[in-house]
């Protein structure tokens, strides 16, 4: 644990990242960050990426065709287990 | 950092479920903890669970590993979007992914009166989709590793390598083939947790019952997965050239 967020260095506070983003905190809010311009802008590519994953590539349906294709081989493997 | 689409979606299969569930008739009974955690001694001493809700998964699941072949169609048409989803961002091929799809389900068929309720049913089927991917990914012989090396932290990769200029920030300039690109290099282990929280929207407790690992190293895999992509990205040749 550290001590005192405000006299953290970047090692100690990019150590501290996983953490602190996974809890869902603000951590744009975080004392290191409002005073650091390298820590910031990595918070601020780390939050890019994962706004762009979110944005990019939705939860997408399989083809219509694909439960024809695995009822089909369920069929298929039903009399061999009887 | 969690998706509102993710959430929507999945807000949207939990509605769809709760729709048709009136209110149970006694809210102390009723699972709130969707892992499944209570232990099976409890049975001894409370009354026996209700009947499924017609309707709802839960039925379904019960009919299904009874084998109703509706009920398993009505299981398939709940999660097919999840587990597709995961196959083709994990393999970045469309018919590789029907392919992991259909094997994902077939599997499941064969192993569904196995399912004991002892996780959500939701984190048991990813888990077995989870397997067939990994297995797919290895035979293809790729740089493809267990899911319990998947899962070891890298000390190697601990903090001070992300310390760079601020001019080379990404400053929201991602376009979609980088970033799939990027995706598609990154090791199976980091592209596993990134594609289940990032696109999918799995939160942590949730990922680390999938994966059977710890909160923690769910968070910290996720974290060196975005460092990896942000290395990645602005290494990337940028389309519109940087000054």
């Amino acid at each position: 644990m550290i001590d005192n967020p405000n006299n953290m260095t970047c090692e100690e506070f990019q150590a501290h990242m996983p953490e602190l983003i996974g809890s869902g905190e603000n951590a744009a809010a975080h004392p290191h960050v409002q005073n650091c311009a390298l820590c910031r802008a990595l918070l601020a590519d780390l939050e890019t990426i994962a706004e762009a994953a979110r944005s990019l590539f939705p939860v997408e349906d399989p083809p219509e065709h694909l439960w024809e294709q695995i009822e089909s081989a369920i069929k298929h493997e039903e009399p061999s287990r009887r | 950092m969690q998706t509102p689409e993710a959430r929507s979606s999945r807000a949207t299969e939990s509605a769809a479920q709760a729709v048709e569930a009136p209110p149970p008739p006694d809210p102390v009974e009723v699972d709130s903890a969707p892992k499944g955690s209570e232990p099976q001694t409890a049975a001894a001493v409370a009354p026996p669970p209700a009947p499924p809700v017609p309707g709802s998964e839960a039925d379904a699941l019960a009919r299904a590993q009874a084998g109703d072949h509706h009920a398993f169609a009505q299981l398939y048409s709940l999660h097919k979007r999840r587990i597709y989803s995961l196959c083709l961002r994990m393999v970045g091929n469309v018919a590789e992914a029907e392919d992991l799809t259909q094997e994902a389900f077939l599997q499941l068929h064969r192993k569904i009166a196995t399912f004991r309720g002892d996780s959500a049913f939701s984190t048991w089927l990813h888990r077995l989709a989870i397997n067939v991917v990994l297995m797919h990914l290895r035979k293809k012989g790729l740089s493809v590793i267990s899911l319990d090396e998947a899962m070891e932290p890298t000390p190697e990769e601990g903090p001070g390598r992300s310390f760079g200029a601020p001019d080379l920030s990404l400053a929201g300039s991602i376009d979609r083939l980088a970033l799939e690109r990027a995706i598609s290099d990154l090791p199976a282990g980091y592209r596993l947790i990134f594609v289940l929280h990032d696109i999918e929207g799995y939160e942590h407790n949730e990922i680390a019952a999938m994966l059977d690992c710890s909160i923690g190293n769910s968070k910290s895999q996720l974290h060196k997965a975005r460092l990896k992509l942000r290395d990645a990205m602005r290494t990337m040749p940028r389309r519109e050239g940087r000054r």
